[in-house]
């Protein structure tokens, strides 16, 4: 089998991926975007652990994730289209209309 | 060792294409090609899930990402700015040679699948039973009785989500 350290290490990196999207771009879409891919990692990591320790428990909390992020989605996309009807941008660094 | 190199070479192609769709996602400058390659990341993700025998969730993360939530993105992308993102070429320049690359690599692949899948074993990946129903029917049997409270958390998550992206997409005229 495929030793455990190469999946944990391509979650890592997938997190790691995510991390940078979400730091260094300004665009709200690939920001959001990054976010999938950093909880994909996370799944990536539980069902890894899942196989390996043969307990599926890390399978459910993979489809637990999974569900969480649709709804995640759902939500920021639809705070985004008001967003945009509010102030034509995308960029986040505009968006700073909820600062105190 | 003929079944595990076959896993590794397997594990190597799903991984090293994962990561590069999802550098391409970072990268990009048209949010259309971050979402069509973050599509491509989730695709090897999910073949690494059956790699990792839990076929289950393969089809999960097909559906819930590829097929809900990449749609979602890809139709939020349109009615936002999709001027701005649709003239945005992926590769500048000649673009002939990068796509025909791409294309014999695809069709490559397939052949090779298709002459030789019966050299692989089902079994190879992720140990026996993998891709029976016991793993399943103990995974939806755990699922409904331990954690059958998370469950159903998650259905009314899932309730007041659709509710809400109802709610902050509606125009406030109606």
């Amino acid at each position: 089998m495929v030793p455990l350290s190469m999946y944990l290490a391509l979650g890592a990196a997938l997190f790691i991926i995510g991390v940078a999207g979400v730091l260094l771009r300004r665009n709200v879409l690939i920001v959001l975007m990054s976010l999938e891919l950093m909880l994909n990692s996370v799944n990536v990591n539980l069902v890894a652990f899942s196989s390996y320790l043969g307990d599926f428990r890390g399978q459910i909390v993979a489809i637990f994730v999974i569900a969480i992020t649709a709804s995640e989605v759902a939500i920021a996309l639809g705070i985004l289209v008001a967003l945009m009807r509010n102030k034509a941008t995308l960029d986040v660094v505009d968006v700073t209309i909820m600062k105190g | 060792m003929g079944a595990n190199s076959v896993e590794f070479g397997f594990f190597l192609f799903f991984a090293v294409v994962a990561v590069a769709s999802a550098l391409v996602v970072v990268i990009a400058r048209s949010p259309v090609h971050s979402a069509l390659a973050l599509m491509v990341s989730l695709v090897q993700v999910a073949a690494l899930f059956i790699l990792l025998g839990s076929p289950f969730l393969a089809v999960i993360q097909i559906f819930v990402y590829v097929g809900a939530v990449m749609v979602l993105f890809l139709f939020v992308i349109m009615m936002l700015d999709v001027r701005k993102a649709a003239r945005v070429r992926f590769l500048r320049g000649r673009t002939v040679v990068p796509t025909l690359v791409v294309l014999v690599l695809l069709g490559a692949e397939m052949l090779i699948l298709l002459l030789g899948s019966e050299r692989f074993p089902a079994s190879a990946a992720g140990g026996e039973g993998a891709f029976g129903t016991g793993t399943l029917k103990e995974l939806s049997t755990t699922l409904f009785t331990d954690y059958l409270f998370p469950f159903e958390v998650t259905s009314v998550i899932l309730l007041v989500a659709l509710v809400g992206a109802i709610v902050l997409a509606r125009s406030e005229a109606d």
